[in-house]
């Protein structure tokens, strides 16, 4: 500024935010305040070259790597190898993608956002739904976009559309619960660097000792229990079932009963360290 | 009397590696439509005493009110009257100036038809509307603080409550945020403010409390601390460390505290500063010493914790040791934790 800011600032006519008691008109602000978050931490990603990078040139490059360099070496039974990758790489983009809930909590406590976020009028729960949802909102533009390129190179599901869809719920619900996960660890780390980095040596073991882009089978035999039913494989397998046909009710209870139990525990933990940080 | 913030013995003690006492029984009142301030070095409690104020913080004991409301008890109602500027910008960097303040309208659930028009309004008060639709990474830092300033009356709050508004600026800038502040205050709003600058305090509060260790160790207007501080510090540069006792010896008659000596340079506050700075000079030059510099200027916060407590302010960062705003004193030798506040000074 070079010029002085003297304007004169008139004497406030309504005096502060609006209040209300009424349990309806504050259920009402809550979701109205989950919205404003989320919108709001949108269009921080769209202006974030990394986080855009991370949702959707980061997948394209996976498919294009296991179809075309890894692919040719792996061997699977009953369907060609790309419909085999192709639930595998959704529910591991997503997983990866669901790292940005801690990164972004971190900045915000980082720059001190949420410290003027408690002392709004908002309602508290806001923040930690409007960042796990707008997250939510990004993962299904990447499965979109790995929809897409996927269908591009070569997949082919075979039980119709009502079973994909499914399938992709399941994976977005499952990216959900892992949202808040990241949650709890990006309220509880020092910084965002810390926030990203905690997230891989979680995620390494849990989506490359699975089965998203080898079977199971061909791994050693200490390995192939928990490659079989650790939760990401769970999911990757009840995807599979639900796309290319298979035994599928059991792992889909599976899937849901992983994303549910995390959801069960995880929710209240991170609304913890939301209340109880600073 | 109405009070418009009250705080009643405050205690806050944070455990973790260390237990820190951050808050040890503080109390204060701010009468309405008046700038309290509250003065301390860095680590003293004043973001603690704003965060227990602002409903983020609990208190381990004590009571606060704001506008005779509870901030424990009713903390959603408080935070419905009160605006906040914390100690650092916290706006959001990936959106706009006006996003910014549209997205706290929305939160402070404002009528949907006001929140454009009322983030506009601002933007033209606070000289941003130029760069109201720039992304926040292309903004100043005295622009981050205007926006934050915005930011914190978007619901037109009767009550202010700004952490260190003006650390790290610019003194064109720390000028500039000064005016709004008067202006704020000339259209009736209570404001809480923290700071180490003296001057500032001196400049923009009605009435303030001097805080260390998480105690008050003073209390009054600006004009009764000075009173008893000595208004106005003298320091002179001499050639030798000898020379510097000695000149402090000669000094003795003229300030209401010991004149101090740190290396080469005497300080002492004194009430009349030209009459002083005369009798001073008149002392070296009958006994024969010729200054290297030979200074008058106002007393800093270093200056009042020496006359309060006996000795100088332990920031323990140097963020606001920078060199070139102390008024060539530099900084003093021996340990790293007697660093000077440098900014009363300036003036
Ligand atoms: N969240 C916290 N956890 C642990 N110690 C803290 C925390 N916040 C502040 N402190 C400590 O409490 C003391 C007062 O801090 P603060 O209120 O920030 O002082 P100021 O704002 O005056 O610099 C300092 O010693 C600081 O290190
Ligand atoms: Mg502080």
């Amino acid at each position: 500024m070079t010029t002085t800011a003297t304007t004169a600032i008139s004497a406030p006519t309504v005096s502060g935010a609006p209040h209300s008691d009424n349990v309806g008109v504050r259920l009402r602000w809550a979701v109205a305040d989950s919205l404003t978050i989320t919108k709001r931490n949108i269009l921080s990603y769209t202006r974030i070259p990394e986080a855009l990078f991370f949702s959707t040139v980061q997948p394209i490059m996976f498919v294009l790597l296991f179809r075309y360099v890894f692919g040719g070496s792996i061997n699977v039974t009953g369907t060609s190898y790309v419909n085999y990758l192709m639930p595998g790489i959704f529910v591991q983009t997503v997983a990866f993608g669901s790292v940005q809930t801690s990164v972004g909590l971190a900045e915000d406590l980082q720059k001190g956002l949420i410290e003027r976020f408690r002392a709004l009028p908002m309602a508290r729960s806001a923040v930690l739904a409007g960042r796990t949802t707008a997250d939510l909102c990004r993962n299904v533009l990447t499965v979109v976009i790995v929809t897409v390129v996927g269908f591009l190179v070569g997949f082919r599901p075979t039980t119709g559309v009502l079973p994909y869809v499914a399938g992709i719920l399941l994976i977005l619900l499952f990216a959900y619960a892992l949202s808040w996960g990241f949650a709890v660890i990006g309220l509880s780390a020092p910084n965002s660097e810390v926030a990203q980095v905690i997230a891989f040596p979680l995620l390494f073991p849990l989506t490359f000792a699975s089965s998203a882009f080898v079977p199971v089978a061909n791994m050693p035999s200490w390995l192939q229990g928990f490659a079989t039913y650790q939760p990401v494989s769970v999911t990757i397998t009840a995807c599979r079932a639900l796309m290319l046909g298979g035994e599928t009710a059991t792992w889909v209870i599976q899937s849901l009963l992983w994303s549910i139990g995390l959801l069960v525990v995880l929710v209240p933990l991170a609304v913890h360290r939301y209340r109880t940080r600073i | 009397m109405q009070y418009s913030i009250e705080a009643d013995t405050l205690k806050k003690t944070f455990t973790g590696k260390h237990e820190v006492r951050a808050l040890d029984g503080v109390s204060f009142n701010v009468a309405e439509g008046t700038v309290f301030g509250l003065l301390g070095p860095n680590g003293s409690g004043k973001t603690t005493a704003v965060r227990i104020l602002t409903t983020i913080l609990q208190p381990d004991s004590g009571r606060a009110r704001v506008l005779g409301h509870d901030v424990a008890k009713h903390a959603s109602l408080v935070r419905s009257l009160i605006g906040l500027a914390g100690q650092y910008a916290a706006v959001d960097e990936n959106l706009t100036g006006r996003e910014n303040l549209q997205m706290v309208g929305r939160l402070n659930h404002l009528p949907r038809s006001t929140v454009a028009g009322r983030a506009k309004e601002l933007l033209e008060q606070f000289d941003l509307a130029d760069a109201a639709d720039r992304i926040l990474k292309t903004y100043s830092g005295g622009m981050r603080r205007r926006l934050d300033l915005a930011a914190a009356l978007v619901a037109r709050p009767s009550v202010l409550f700004l952490d260190e508004p003006t650390t790290g600026l610019d003194p064109q800038s720390r000028n500039d945020l000064w005016e709004v502040i008067e202006s704020l205050v000339g259209g009736g709003t209570t404001v809480l403010l923290t700071t180490q600058y003296l001057e500032e305090a001196d400049r923009l509060a009605h009435s303030l409390a001097v805080l260390d260790h998480g105690h008050v160790i003073a209390e009054g207007t600006p004009e009764e601390l000075k009173a008893d501080l000595g208004a106005t510090v003298l320091e002179v540069g001499l050639d030798t460390i000898e020379n510097a006792r000695r000149a402090a010896e000669l000094f003795r008659p003229l300030g209401s505290h010991t004149p101090q000596v740190s290396g080469t340079v005497v300080e002492v506050t004194v009430d009349n500063g030209p009459e002083s700075a005369m009798a001073g000079l008149r002392f070296l030059d009958q006994a024969g010493i010729i200054p290297a510099a030979f200074t008058l200027r106002e007393p800093s916060l270093d200056d009042v914790f020496l006359a309060l407590t006996g000795r100088r302010t332990e920031n323990e960062s140097d963020q606001d040791g920078d060199p070139a705003l102390s008024g060539g004193r530099g900084r003093r030798r021996g340990s790293p934790a007697m660093e000077t506040v440098g900014m009363g000074e300036l003036s």
